[in-house]
């Protein structure tokens, strides 16, 4: 199944919760949605479900208009972030569900239901769960269940909420694997919602990035995190230092930046706000250097240095700790600070939190 | 208890807890234990054989019956009416929802008397919609409708609020949930809605057949108190109690404390299902 979302928008009372989506899942695609708490990704999927309703804009799927149809026939699996399951029913009825209220005319038989739930179970890795109630299965045993609850109907497009999002590291890991052994066996259409950076490159065969209500870039994760589309994504994939820097000629220049490892890039001259990591920035022991170290903290294997410029503006950045420029670099150094790597945006730098890019940022970037 | 008393420090009176709990057992023996063994006490106190006659006296038999027909009528409306208030409240967002709950209440906070006298003033003979009423030969007060009426307002909240606050826990993902996996509207209520919720609908059903059992005020009021025609039980204990009849008033009073011990049992018995 081809989803094909467009120009979609909704509102709850006076907040936009999504502002313009445009995005097509591929058949057989397993497509990640990222981006923080609150930035519309849920709202996305109930309304893929047929769970809530657009107030503008285009849901296709192979060709057919879906925001017509009810949830009931389209036919897809949605997996909760708190699973939802029956607390009623035992694992095996919680699974045969969907089954079991078709109506009697496309009902599969007694035996034929069974054997369903048998062969997801295994599948599952939970055949010894069969007869038990949710309320006494661990949290990854229940995220298992509600997986195969979805199933059982033969989705042909597969959601799913913040899957792991409950569960602790070492199960998330082991979950993952499996959802993408489970996704190429089914060989649905899966979207799945996650704001764990990690999880999203790992899993997924595309991600989407989304920031208060807009796909802010669509890509690979090296794609995603070399080329950063907007000053949010940059942000949000980690390059949390923001520095003012005038572009001249194609370079980079401010007071204090030794900006010979960055590329030379193509924007207009004039103001601009350059975006690093923190383990990007490389201080130099510089007599003449505008930045002054205020304290080093070691964790073993980094230094964690904490700098300050004349004007007050200050930079954290992360070097490891047997660098050879890490000598010589003690509270009261005064450096420069060379970006080993980065990007830049035009305009001045955004107020606290970068702003869901109202126009679209050129697309310009260094490496 | 004495686990309680024996972590008190040593050389620290015990004779506290003691006075507190011994004063606690008097007032339930004074206040319930010992009316609940004189009610049986009397009733029986002319031997089975009155205590039969008694019951089987026409007007006590009818009152009984009035008494059952109207909380055969008054509890499944009411369960009705408790569930479709708390689905609406629980599980959609309209404006007015707020009111809605407080509305539900009222009857707590209103006197069940309040009630029966705005009824009759409204539905009465004399009353604003008397005229209308008689005109198409509807008789309301004193008489089976205005009983149940009236039964029907008071026990009103019972049902509702007991099921309202577990739809609320249990918020709309387990229903989000059976239609995405196709699941037609009557099904998900059927298979999911109701079956979280039935030990509490079981529980506020008990609580409100109780109470439209026990209800004397509000029906003291629009039943006119017609004997053998409009007296329900408790009115007719008053009514034998008041014709110096103590062992038919006691016979007819151990019925309804019959019914309430029973509806204590299940009660008990359901608060331990519903805590599950
Ligand atoms: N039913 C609703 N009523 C009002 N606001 C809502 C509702 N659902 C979501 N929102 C709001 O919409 C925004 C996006 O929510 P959501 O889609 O759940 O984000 P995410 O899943 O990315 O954390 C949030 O600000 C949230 O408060
Ligand atoms: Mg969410």
């Amino acid at each position: 199944m081809t989803i094909t979302i467009t120009g979609m928008r909704k509102r709850f009372g006076p907040t936009e919760v999504l502002r313009g989506i445009d995005l097509t899942v591929e058949k057989g695609e397993l497509v990640a949605l990222l981006g923080p708490s609150g930035s519309g990704k849920t709202t996305l999927l109930k309304i893929i479900a047929g769970l809530d309703w657009p107030d503008m804009g285009g849901l296709d799927v192979d060709g057919v208009n879906w925001l017509n149809l009810p949830a009931q026939d389209r036919r897809i699996g949605f997996v909760f972030q708190h699973y939802a399951l029956f607390p009623h029913m035992k694992v095996r009825d919680n699974i045969a569900f969907g089954l079991t209220v078709r109506p009697r005319s496309q009902r599969p038989g007694r035996g034929v239901i069974a054997a369903r739930v048998d062969e997801l179970l295994h599948l599952l890795q939970i055949a010894h769960l069969g007869d038990r109630y949710p309320a006494q299965l661990s949290g990854g045993q229940r995220q298992r269940v509600a997986l195969g609850r979805a199933l059982a109907i033969e989705p042909t497009v597969l959601l799913l909420d913040e899957p792991f999002g409950a569960l602790d590291a070492a199960i998330r890991r082991d979950l993952r694997n499996w959802l993408r052994e489970v996704h190429g066996a089914t060989g649905s259409t899966s979207i799945f919602v996650t704001h764990d950076q990690e999880e999203a490159f790992e899993l997924a065969d595309r991600v989407v990035i989304m920031g208060q209500g807009q796909i802010e870039q669509i890509g690979s994760a090296d794609q995603i995190h070399d080329r950063p589309a907007t000053p949010f994504v940059a942000n949000f994939m980690g390059a949390t230092v923001e520095i003012p820097v005038t572009m001249r000629a194609g370079r980079i220049e401010a007071a204090g930046i030794d900006a010979t490892r960055l590329e030379r890039r193509v924007l207009p001259d004039g103001p601009a706000t350059l975006f690093l990591r923190p383990d990007d920035i490389t201080p130099i022991a510089d007599t003449q250097g505008c930045w002054t170290i205020e304290t080093v903290a070691s964790t073993g294997a980094t230094l964690r240095i904490a700098l300050k410029d004349g004007a007050g503006n200050r930079v954290e950045t992360v070097l490891p700790r047997r660098a050879p420029e890490a000598a010589g670099l003690t509270p009261g150094t005064r450096t420069h600070l060379r970006p080993e790597a980065g990007s830049v945006f035009p305009g001045p730098r955004p107020a606290t939190t970068p702003a869901p890019a109202a126009q679209a940022p050129a697309k310009e970037n260094i490496r | 208890m004495s686990h309680a008393a024996t972590s008190f420090a040593p050389g620290q009176s015990r004779t506290g807890p003691r006075i507190l709990i011994g004063l606690a057992v008097l007032l339930t023996g004074l206040l319930v234990v010992a009316p609940l063994i004189y009610i049986f006490a009397r009733a029986f106190s002319a031997g089975w054989g009155a205590y039969v006659r008694n019951i089987m006296a026409p007007d006590t038999l009818h009152a009984i019956w009035l008494t059952s027909i109207t909380a055969l009528i008054v509890v499944p409306v009411n369960i009705l009416f408790g569930i479709a208030a708390a689905w609406a409240v629980a599980k959609h967002r309209f404006p007015g929802r707020g009111l809605l709950v407080t509305i539900i209440e009222i009857p707590f906070s209103i006197s069940p008397i309040i009630a029966g006298i705005c009824y009759l003033l409204l539905y009465g003979r004399q009353g604003l919609l008397g005229p209308w009423l008689q005109a198409h030969d509807v008789q309301m007060m004193f008489a089976l409708p205005g009983i149940v009426m009236v039964t029907m307002f008071v026990t009103a909240p019972f049902v509702a609020r007991e099921v309202l606050p577990l739809m609320q826990a249990q918020g709309t993902e387990q229903e989000q949930a059976a239609v995405t996996l196709g699941a037609s509207g009557w099904q998900i209520f059927t298979r999911v809605t109701l079956p979280g919720i039935k030990w509490a609908l079981l529980y506020g059903a008990v609580l409100c057949t109780a109470r439209a059992v026990g209800e004397f005020g509000g029906v003291s009021v629009v039943s006119g108190n017609i004997r053998g025609q409009t007296n329900t039980l408790p009115l007719q204990v008053e009514l034998l109690f008041n014709d110096l009849n103590a062992v038919g008033a006691f016979a007819a009073a151990s019925i309804l404390t019959l019914i309430a011990l029973v509806a204590l049992v299940l009660k008990a018995v359901l608060e331990g299902r519903k805590a599950v």
